[in-house]
């Protein structure tokens, strides 16, 4: 145990806490300060982003160093700067194209996607198949040099702004169920896509649906092979889980709910005061560091290159829990200011803990609902056995 | 940076285990009495446990709060029903901390090697004062009651705080001592009562103030760490047990009702083992941050450990319930180690002060 971090990472923290100072005000926040893809622009130049992707693919090239990568998000968490643009594309195209991209693909498509010039959406999740992903029936039949694809995709973010889709269709449909799957990418603008927007609770269309009629692609626009779809997607997958239980996004958000309590009163008292809340306050302060320390740990395996085993499969249902109980919180601590949404007066952080408590139960359920995630906690993890297969009748 | 255990770390609690497993299985620990079961501990002594924390130089492995942690996790993981968070980690932190030279001399040997036993009297100062308990000084002579003494029987000495943070040391065979046992769900450890009347006391001067608050931050330390080796084993047990108990014809563990208890159990478990690791370390290098994470890895672990503790024994169905599985020994511990040294809730509280949301 040594949680130093020696000379040469002190020397590269301070590199970027000049970095955050001096730039600090061409950041992106909220409606102010400045765009997006400059910013993205700028931290790819400075190696704050795309930091260890080849330098042919458009990344900054550094080898990887997950300490180098820790202290660059700490540091922007402390100055409040956002880090770079993440998304579909970034966070799970461009890893997934790496591992088993064609060189063509990778050239074609990754430079662009970090600068934000493209911006994908990913065909995963179906009406039928949500967790049993496997059951997916969109179907890409082969015609020519092109594959004809028609069916439905549900749960698609970003699909409206989307330049680019990812996505996964049966090629095969008398294959085994994960033996018939492709992964397919091609633009949003292919002829026969239709986007209708999925209001959810919240009150915002933050998904999609996407509709297939005849929308032709050519075979070339398939990402490792024909038939390799269950093993590109799952890949894709590793990727987002780890993004959905980012520990850091606790730690911003423990940090605004301390200030909150510590700032706002009612008769005169602040919300700090109130043991009750305080005490709430507390469990999840020790939670929000349990899962920080665990990330540290985790990292530590990573570097050693050790399995973590049961300890790696428990992030993303333990994360996305912390966060949404965290908006559930922030919620009671406002108390009746807690039940206003939208432009109403009187909204404290412009509605996001309202926001956050209804679209953080989304992500509870996405990306491997709980439950899944507890078949794989204790299948893989604790070596229990698998549900029986019903029996035929 | 490294997060994680050195190969030394994991070969001593490799070791310990292995020991434990030899010389404390369940029948040992249903024959010990109050606590105490000397053949184990003569064990864990020739492993150097007992002198854990003691610097070489008097005889001991000179090792730090995070390998105390690793070892009261195997203690925790074994129900092993001996001394060690008074004797081996208080009662020298108390030594180090405040003793003069001679008195370290003349106790950190013998504590080292397991022949000295120490209780240590300072719940008044964790959690607060019960039934009038308080010891008042005056004169080199105690008066006064202290409750919940850790370690106590078989104690050869007692470290006892006074009502103003001062520390003493008394003879457990001193005139005006009374000791009293208090049974405890809990029959591997051993607590009692102590009533003073105007009883010689030897003071730990130096600085005992702070010594006495590292005392208690390092005890929470090692009560999480026993919970976490305790509620380690619990859920191993109930997801062996799951394995091989069938009903309406198939193994329980494949029900997911019975399969996510069990993934729950694991998924607030583990991220308890990380936030250990951490307090441990930074009580000897973050002192700013030593309260506070002790207390959080307390507080946090006793709560885990109870859910843990209840969801084990529920998957064991009635089997978990009797006394014939042994289960409860392990229910018992973790139910001990959530009450000793102030309950979730003060200890929450003792966090909140630490970093100033609210006074004392």
């Amino acid at each position: 145990m040594d949680l130093s971090y020696g000379p040469e990472y002190q020397a590269f923290r301070d590199e970027v806490r000049a970095f955050t100072a001096k730039y600090a005000d061409r950041a992106p926040r909220g409606a102010l300060g400045g765009d997006m893809r400059d910013w993205q622009l700028l931290l790819i130049e400075h190696g704050y982003a795309a930091r260890t992707i080849p330098k042919a693919y458009g990344g900054f090239g550094a080898a990887p160093d997950v300490l180098k990568s820790r202290i660059i998000a700490e540091e922007f968490l402390a100055a409040g700067l956002p880090m770079g643009m993440s998304g579909q594309g970034i966070s799970m195209l461009v890893p997934t194209l790496l591992e088993v991209g064609s060189e063509e693909q990778k050239r074609r498509y990754i430079a662009p996607t970090l600068r934000g010039e493209i911006i994908w959406c990913q065909g995963y999740s179906e009406p039928g198949a949500g967790s049993d992903l496997a059951a997916l029936t969109t179907r890409a039949i082969e015609d020519g040099d092109d594959f004809v694809i028609n069916g439905q995709k549900i749960w698609t973010s970003t699909a409206a702004q989307a330049d680019m889709m990812f996505c996964l269709v049966r090629t095969e449909p008398d294959a085994p169920k994960h033996e018939g799957i492709s992964y397919l990418i091609f633009p949003m603008t292919t002829p026969g896509i239709e986007v209708r927007p999925l209001v959810t609770m919240t009150g915002r269309a933050e998904f999609n649906e996407v509709f297939f009629t005849d929308v032709r692609v050519p075979k070339t626009d398939v990402v490792a092979g024909r038939g390799q779809g269950w093993m590109v997607a799952n890949a894709t997958l590793k990727h987002e889980r780890g993004m959905l239980g980012d520990p850091n996004q606790a730690g911003t958000r423990l940090k605004a709910i301390v200030e909150l309590m510590q700032t706002e009163d009612v008769d005169g008292r602040r919300l700090m005061d109130n043991p009750a809340l305080r005490d709430r306050l507390l469990k999840l302060q020790a939670r929000v560091h349990a899962m920080e320390f665990h990330g540290l740990r985790l990292l530590t395996a990573g570097l050693k290159g050790e399995d973590p085993g049961v300890a790696r499969l428990i992030v993303k249902l333990m994360g996305c829990e912390l966060n949404h109980q965290l908006a559930a919180f922030a919620i009671d601590a406002l108390g009746e200011l807690g039940m206003l949404y939208n432009n109403s007066p009187h909204i404290r952080n412009g509605g996001n803990w309202q926001w956050s408590y209804m679209f953080d139960l989304g992500l509870i359920i996405g990306g491997g609902t709980a439950q899944i995630q507890k078949n794989i906690i204790s299948e893989r993890g604790l070596g229990m056995p698998r549900e029986p297969k019903p029996a035929k009748v | 940076m490294e997060f994680g255990l050195t190969s030394d770390q994991k070969m001593m609690q490799e070791s310990l285990g292995r020991t434990l497993e030899r010389v404390c299985p369940l029948e040992r620990v249903r024959k010990a009495a109050d606590g105490a079961a000397p053949d184990v501990l003569k064990a864990i002594a020739e492993l150097g446990v007992t002198g854990i924390l003691v610097p070489e130089e008097f005889g001991g492995l000179g090792l730090r709060l995070l390998d105390a942690a690793l070892a009261a996790e195997m203690l925790g993981r074994h129900v092993a029903p001996v001394p060690f968070i008074a004797s081996s980690v208080m009662a020298p932190l108390a030594l180090l901390g405040a003793g003069s030279q001679a008195q370290k001399e003349r106790y950190l040997p013998n504590l080292a090697t397991g022949e000295l036993i120490a209780g240590v009297a300072l719940s008044e100062h964790a959690a607060g004062a019960r039934a009038k308990a308080g010891v008042a000084a005056k004169n080199g002579k105690l008066s006064g009651k202290a409750l919940f003494v850790l370690d106590f029987a078989g104690a050869d000495i007692f470290v006892v705080a006074d009502a103003f943070g001062g520390l003493h040391i008394v003879d457990a065979e001193a005139k005006g001592l009374e000791r009293t046992a208090l049974p405890t769900i809990d029959a591997t450890r051993a607590i009692g009562e102590l009533n003073f009347d105007a009883v010689d006391a030897e003071p730990l001067s130096e600085n005992p103030q702070a010594a006495l608050d590292r005392m208690v931050d390092a005890g929470r330390v090692m009560l999480a760490a026993d919970t976490l080796g305790a509620g380690g084993r619990m859920i191993e047990k109930a997801v062996d047990y799951a394995k091989e108990r069938k009903q309406f014809g198939r193994v329980i563990g494949s029900f997911q009702a019975v399969k996510h208890l069990c993934a729950e159990m694991i998924a607030e478990l583990e991220p308890c083992r990380a936030l250990i690791w951490y307090a441990a370390y930074a009580f000897d290098e973050f002192p700013d941050q030593a309260r506070r994470m002790a207390a959080h890895a307390k507080a946090h672990t006793s709560e885990v450990g109870t859910f843990v503790a209840r969801t084990a024994t529920e998957v064991h169905g009635g089997m978990g319930f009797t006394d014939l599985l042994g289960l409860h020994y392990w229910f018992k511990r973790i139910g001990f180690d959530r009450q000793a040294l102030g309950g979730p809730e003060k200890v929450r509280h003792d966090a909140a002060v630490a970093q100033g949301w609210v006074g004392n």
